[in-house]
C-alpha cells in the first residue's frame, strides 16, 4: 500500500428513489487536506457521511486505512458489519459537524475525554493531560469547564476539532464546520483548521469558505450532482476552473 | 349531619396520629418509591425495545403496554400477588422476603411489583418522546466517537433525555402516592388500610376518611414542592447554569429539610 488513507471506489447511494451519489471516487493521502465544494444538494455532505458509515452506500466500496468501512467480503458479496466492529473503525475517523453536536450536559474538559475514557479505556487523568492540552492548542484553556451553553459557536466549535483530536483519528471529517456560525468567529475555527492542516492531519473538508482552501488545501474537489465533476489545486480553481458548471458556482460564491 | 362528627377524633388522626399509623405512612412511601423506581427501570427497557430493529423486541414492548394500560390496576395487583407464583410455576413473590435488617411482607412484595410493572407501561411512553426529544446529531456524534449504541445511549442520549422526563416523571409519582392505596386490597398495612381498619373499629368513616385523605395530601404537597424546586433547577441549568452533582443533591434535600424543620 502506498500511503492512501481514505480511498472510495464508485460510491453510490440513494435515499428512496433520489440517487444522492453517482459513483464517486476519490483518493485521500496522508497529510492532505481535501476540499469538496459544490452546491446544495451536490451530494457532498452524504458523501464524507458515509466515509464513516453514518450512511450506508449503497454501491462501491470505501477504506481507510486499507480497511473496508462498514462492510466486510463474503464470498463475492459485502454484508454490512457487526456494530462493534463499524464503532472501531470510526475511532480512527474524526468528525466535525456542522451545528458542533458537542454533549450540553458535559463540559468542554468532559467532552474531549469521553470518548478517550470509554472507548479508548485510558486513564482519567492521562486523558484529562492530554484534553487540557488540546484545548490550550484550540485557544481555550481558560474554558475547560464550561459548559457548551455557555460557549460562543466558535468556541462550540473548536471544543468539537478538540474532541475529534482526541481519539488521534488518521483522517478527520469536517462537515460544513463554519457555516453554521456568525461570520465575526469563522476565522478562529478555520486559523485551527489551517494549523492542522499545515502540522500534516489528514483532512477532508466540505466547505465554501474558498479563502480556507487557498491556505490550506491541498486539493479541491468540485460535486454536482452526485458526481466529481473537476478536482485540481487551489490555485486551478481560482485562475482557471475548466467547467461551466464550476465557474458558475464560484462566481457566485467568490 | 355535622354535628355527629367527633372532631376530637378528627384533629388527632389529623394533629396527632399514633405509632401504627406512622408506621403505615412510612410503609406507603417506601413501596411508591420502590414501585416507581421498578417502573421507571422497566419503562426505559420498553422504549428501548420499541426503538429496536428486531421486530420481536417491538411486539414484546407493544404486547407489554396494550395489556397493562389496557386493564384495571386493581385486577392487575389481585392477579400478581395471587397469580404469579402460579402461573409461573416458581416462586417470585414469597411469603416473605427477608432483607438483612427488615424483612417485607409478601403482599408488599407482590403490590410493589404490580404497581411497578403497571407504572413501567405508562414510563414507556413519557420515556420515549423524552429519547426522541434529543437532537439526532447527539447519537451521530458519539458514533463518529467510537461509541456503540449502547454507550451512546447509556453516557449521551438518556441523561439528556432525563430533563425532559422528569417533569412528567413527577406526576406519575404523585399518582403512584395514592395507587398504593389499592394495596389494602391484597392485605398490605399502608395507609388507607389503617383508616380503614380503625373505621370498622369504631364506625366512624368522616373522622377516619377525612383523616387519611389529609395525609395523602401532604404527601403529595410535600412532592409537588419538591418537584417544582427539581424542575427550578433543572429550568436553571437549561439555561446553561450548570448544575453540580452536590447541588442536584441539595435542589432535592433543601425543600425537604425545610419541611421538617419547620414540623
Amino acid at each position: 500500500m502506498t500511503d492512501v488513507v481514505m480511498r472510495a471506489e464508485d460510491v453510490h447511494k440513494r435515499f428512496g428513489r433520489l440517487e444522492v451519489l453517482k459513483g464517486v471516487s476519490l483518493d485521500v493521502q496522508q497529510r492532505e487536506t481535501v476540499c469538496i465544494i459544490g452546491p446544495s444538494g451536490s451530494g457532498k455532505t452524504t458523501f464524507i457521511r458515509c466515509i464513516n458509515h453514518l450512511e450506508k452506500v449503497d454501491g462501491g466500496r470505501i477504506t481507510v486505512n486499507g480497511q473496508l468501512i462498514g462492510y466486510r467480503q463474503k464470498g463475492d458479496k459485502l454484508v454490512e458489519d457487526s456494530e462493534k466492529s463499524i464503532a472501531r473503525q470510526r475511532t480512527q475517523i474524526g468528525m466535525v459537524f456542522q451545528r458542533f453536536n458537542l454533549f450540553p450536559h458535559k463540559t468542554a474538559l468532559e467532552n474531549v475525554v469521553e470518548a478517550p475514557i470509554q472507548v479508548l479505556g485510558q486513564s482519567r487523568d492521562q486523558a484529562a493531560a492530554e484534553g487540557i492540552r488540546l484545548l490550550t492548542r484550540v485557544g481555550l484553556a481558560d474554558k475547560t469547564d464550561t459548559y457548551p451553553g455557555k460557549l460562543s459557536g466558535g468556541q462550540q466549535q473548536r471544543v468539537a476539532i478538540a474532541r475529534s483530536l482526541a481519539m488521534k483519528p488518521a483522517l478527520i471529517l469536517f462537515d460544513e464546520p463554519t457555516s453554521a456560525l456568525d461570520p465575526e468567529v469563522t476565522g478562529e475555527v478555520l486559523s485551527v483548521m489551517e494549523e492542522l492542516a499545515h502540522e500534516g492531519m489528514t483532512m477532508i473538508v466540505v466547505t465554501h469558505e474558498m479563502g480556507f482552501a487557498r491556505e490550506a488545501a491541498d486539493r479541491v474537489v468540485m460535486m454536482d450532482e452526485g458526481v466529481i465533476i473537476e478536482e485540481g489545486t487551489p490555485e486551478h480553481f481560482f485562475q482557471a476552473p475548466e467547467h461551466e458548471r464550476t465557474k458558475q458556482f464560484l462566481s457566485k460564491i467568490l | 349531619m355535622l354535628a355527629a362528627v367527633d372532631w376530637h377524633v378528627v384533629w388527632v388522626r389529623v394533629a396527632h396520629p399514633d405509632h401504627v399509623f406512622f408506621l403505615a405512612l412510612t410503609r406507603t412511601v417506601y413501596v411508591a418509591v420502590i414501585a416507581q423506581v421498578i417502573g421507571v427501570l422497566l419503562g426505559v427497557a420498553a422504549a428501548l425495545m420499541r426503538m429496536s430493529k428486531a421486530a420481536p423486541m417491538r411486539l414484546i414492548s407493544g404486547v407489554y403496554v396494550w395489556i397493562f394500560r389496557g386493564t384495571p390496576l386493581l385486577v392487575q395487583i389481585f392477579f400478581v400477588y395471587y397469580g404469579a407464583n402460579e402461573l409461573l410455576g416458581f416462586t417470585l413473590i414469597p411469603n416473605s422476603l427477608g432483607l438483612g435488617l427488615f424483612s417485607l411482607d409478601g403482599a408488599i412484595v407482590g403490590g410493589i411489583l404490580a404497581l411497578g410493572i403497571n407504572e413501567g407501561a405508562y414510563m414507556r411512553e413519557i420515556v420515549r418522546a423524552g429519547i426522541d426529544s434529543i437532537d439526532k446529531g447527539q447519537m451521530e456524534a458519539a458514533k463518529s466517537l467510537g461509541m456503540r449504541y449502547g454507550l451512546a445511549m447509556r453516557r449521551i442520549v438518556l441523561p439528556q433525555a432525563a430533563r425532559v422526563i422528569i417533569p412528567p416523571l413527577g406526576n406519575e409519582f404523585n399518582n403512584m402516592l395514592k395507587n398504593t392505596s389499592l394495596l389494602f386490597a391484597i392485605g398490605v398495612y399502608e395507609m388507607f388500610a389503617d383508616a380503614e381498619i380503625g373505621y370498622s373499629n369504631s364506625f366512624q368513616p368522616v373522622e377516619y376518611f377525612l383523616g387519611v385523605a389529609f395525609w395523602y395530601l401532604v404527601l403529595t404537597t410535600v412532592w409537588t414542592f419538591i418537584q417544582a424546586a427539581i424542575e427550578r433547577k433543572l429550568a436553571a441549568s437549561e439555561r446553561g447554569e450548570e448544575l453540580s452533582f452536590f447541588e442536584r443533591v441539595q435542589a432535592v434535600w433543601n425543600p425537604v429539610s425545610a419541611w421538617r424543620s419547620a414540623r
